[in-house]
Parts: C-alpha cells; sequence; structure tokens
C-alpha cells in the first residue's frame, strides 16, 4: 500500500528544476549577473540610507528578506527603531517606519 | 574559409575538453585540417585526453612569448594525420595569455588550418574570456542540471557582449550540446529535458550526447571517444554534431547503445 501510493505521490523533478531556473534567469538577465543595475539591491541600498538619516540602526536589528518571483518580487526591509533617545538629531521619529515593502 | 569554434560552459566537468576532443577528431576524421588549442593555463588537461602528454615540448605561452614558433609546438596527432593539438603551458600563469599574443597565434593557426577549436577553461576569468573572443562560432557544453544551465546562461551572456564579434557588432554563431544526457530520467521527469533546456536557454541545439561509459574509457586510454569506440551511442552522437557544425542538416537524435541479447542478458545480470 505504501509503496502503491508513494508511486503515485512522487512528483518529478525536472519541472520544479525549469521554473526555478527560468525566474533566476530572468532576473540575471536584467542585472547582467552582477546585481549592479539590479532595482532590488538599488532600493534596498536608498531605503537603508534614508533611514540611516533619520535613526541610528544597529546593522544587527535589521531584518532583510528578499523575494524573487515570476511576475512579482518583494523586498521586506524589517528595522527595529530604537527609543526616541537614540534618533539622531533634527530628525522626526515618525519618518521612520519600521517597515518599508515594495513590490 | 577557416572557422574559430570555442568550447565553453561556464562551469568546470560538464564535458568541455571531452567535447574539444571528439568533436576535433570527428572534424578530421571527416577529412577537415583541424587544430585544438588549450587554454586552461595551469590546468591543462586536453594533452592527457588526446593521450598526448608524453610528447609535449612547447606550449602555447611559449608561442605567445616567442621561445618557440608555432611549428615547433603544434603536436600532431598519429590516428588523424589532419588533426594537431597546441597544450597549454602547465606551469606559468593565466596572465601570460596576453591579448595581442592570442591575436597573432590564432591568426597563424587559421592560415594553416580548417577549423581551430578552442577549449576554454571553466569560469569566466581572462583564460575564459581569451578563448572566446576570437570565435566565429561557440559550442556552449551544458549538463541537464541547474547549475550548469545557469552558468551557460551567464557564458551565453559573454558570448554576446565581450567578443571580438559581439564588438564589432556581427553575429557570433552559437550551438548548444546537450552532454551526460540520460533520456530514462529524461522521461521519468526527473532530469531537466531537451526541450527545457533549450526553451531556457533559446539557442540552437547541436546534438546530445547520452550519458556513456565509453567515454570515460576512451579518456582512460587517451583517445577522443570518436576513435576509441566509434561505434559507441555517444561517438556517434559526436559524429553527428560534427557534421552539423561543418553545415549538414541532421535531425537532431539520441543515438542509443546497440546491444545484443547476449549483451542485454548480461547486462541484467550483474546489476
Amino acid at each position: 500500500m505504501t509503496f502503491l501510493s508513494n508511486m503515485f505521490k512522487r512528483r518529478s523533478s525536472a519541472p520544479v528544476a525549469r521554473d526555478r531556473l527560468q525566474i533566476l534567469l530572468a532576473h540575471e538577465r536584467i542585472s547582467g549577473g552582477d546585481g549592479k543595475d539590479d532595482l532590488l539591491a538599488q532600493l534596498h541600498r536608498e531605503i537603508m540610507e534614508v533611514i540611516k538619516r533619520h535613526v541610528a540602526v544597529d546593522q544587527d536589528k535589521v531584518q532583510i528578506k528578499l523575494d524573487r518571483g515570476a511576475h512579482c518580487s518583494t523586498l521586506e526591509i524589517d528595522v527595529e527603531v530604537p527609543g526616541l533617545t537614540d534618533v539622531a538629531p533634527g530628525a522626526k521619529p515618525t519618518v521612520a517606519a519600521p517597515q518599508a515593502k515594495k513590490a | 574559409m577557416s572557422k574559430v569554434l570555442v568550447v565553453t560552459s561556464g562551469k568546470g566537468g560538464v564535458g568541455k575538453t571531452t567535447t574539444t576532443a571528439a568533436l576535433g577528431a570527428a572534424l578530421a576524421q571527416n577529412g577537415q585540417s583541424v587544430v585544438l588549442v588549450d587554454f586552461d593555463v595551469g590546468l591543462r588537461n586536453l594533452d592527457l585526453v588526446m593521450g598526448a602528454e608524453r610528447r609535449v615540448v612547447f606550449d602555447l605561452i611559449n608561442v605567445i612569448q616567442g621561445d618557440a614558433n608555432l611549428a615547433q609546438a603544434l603536436i600532431k596527432d598519429k590516428r588523424v594525420p589532419s588533426l594537431s593539438l597546441l597544450p597549454a603551458s602547465q606551469t606559468r600563469d593565466k596572465d601570460a595569455l596576453t591579448s595581442e599574443g592570442v591575436a597573432k597565434v590564432i591568426e597563424e593557426l587559421r592560415k594553416k588550418f580548417d577549423w581551430v577549436i578552442c577549449d576554454s577553461p571553466a569560469g569566466i576569468e581572462r583564460g575564459a574570456q581569451m578563448a572566446m573572443y576570437h570565435a566565429d562560432m561557440a559550442v556552449i557544453v551544458t549538463n541537464p542540471e541547474v547549475s550548469s544551465v545557469r552558468d551557460s546562461d551567464r557564458i551565453i551572456g559573454m558570448l554576446d557582449s565581450t567578443t571580438e564579434k559581439a564588438k564589432k557588432g556581427e553575429k557570433l554563431e552559437k550551438h548548444l550540446l546537450l552532454t551526460r544526457y540520460d533520456p530514462q530520467r529524461a522521461s521519468r521527469g526527473d532530469m531537466l529535458g531537451t526541450d527545457d533546456v533549450l526553451e531556457i536557454l533559446s539557442i540552437p541545439l547541436l546534438g546530445i550526447i547520452p550519458e556513456s561509459g565509453d567515454v570515460l574509457r576512451a579518456s582512460n586510454v587517451g583517445a577522443p571517444v570518436t576513435i576509441a569506440e566509434p561505434e559507441s551511442a555517444a561517438a556517434r552522437a559526436y559524429m553527428d554534431a560534427a557534421r552539423r557544425l561543418a553545415g549538414e542538416k541532421l535531425e537532431v537524435t539520441i543515438p542509443t547503445e546497440r546491444k545484443g541479447l547476449f549483451d542485454w542478458l548480461f547486462k541484467r545480470r550483474v546489476s
């Protein structure tokens, strides 16, 4: 019984490989492989610059997640904003959003 | 009209050197004059696969630096008279491959041979770039496996942007050679199929080389598979690929092992 159900349940891995490659290469072809012109990498850099301008950010307290999909990619930057006393002089605390999402 | 062909892949271990030896030998066996140039400076192996490792006196770097002339460095194959080999240096640095030096050697080889086949090292560094720079055509060797396909895609990008042809705005002919292919695993859906790889890389297919023990046996004895085991499935696939390279229109098929009943029974018994 187990043998039979395994036989029917087992899905082939080649289509998974093909789909993964198609998504990956679609991104790599745009960036030329070096990530220099990658929109998401640029967004990440600039968002971090803006946050740093207003908040003294501890690098360990920043979580960055990236998910590249076929139609839609997400860059999730999660910054733990320190207490008001840590806010850089002149900055408005309301500007520093705890989470920036970009599709 | 002589052709400069680069055999490249990005990824290592997919069969560039085996392919260089087999395609070169097949073209020479069909009467063309062929020279195989090893660009893998520091890790040369084409001499070993060709069974010429004990005959190397001078190499590509010696010729580039003027320590030897081309005629002194070329090793003539003993089995196929129209086939020659220019080995890479085992001891020198890749930086010894100067652009001017390589250009001069390739120019000289063009005058002497119908086919100049450059065996590229793995990677995308100087050696690989030098190997592809002067190419008129490229054979991209790919295994039906994700990392190989990804690296091939990268190499195709480089062929389209960093070669002499690309810089002149001319077209560089690219051909995909799928190696180590296992039709059974592909039909079970456990290996990327030919269609999958072709769809992803979108360059024309030169041939499909089935996974075969004959390839290893041939390299063990130091002969291209088309010479060592000419009747094997892999050798026939390489022979067909060479004819397509030379411009023949042949339908791409996957040759299978020709086995007698006895072989078949015996094989079943041991496995």
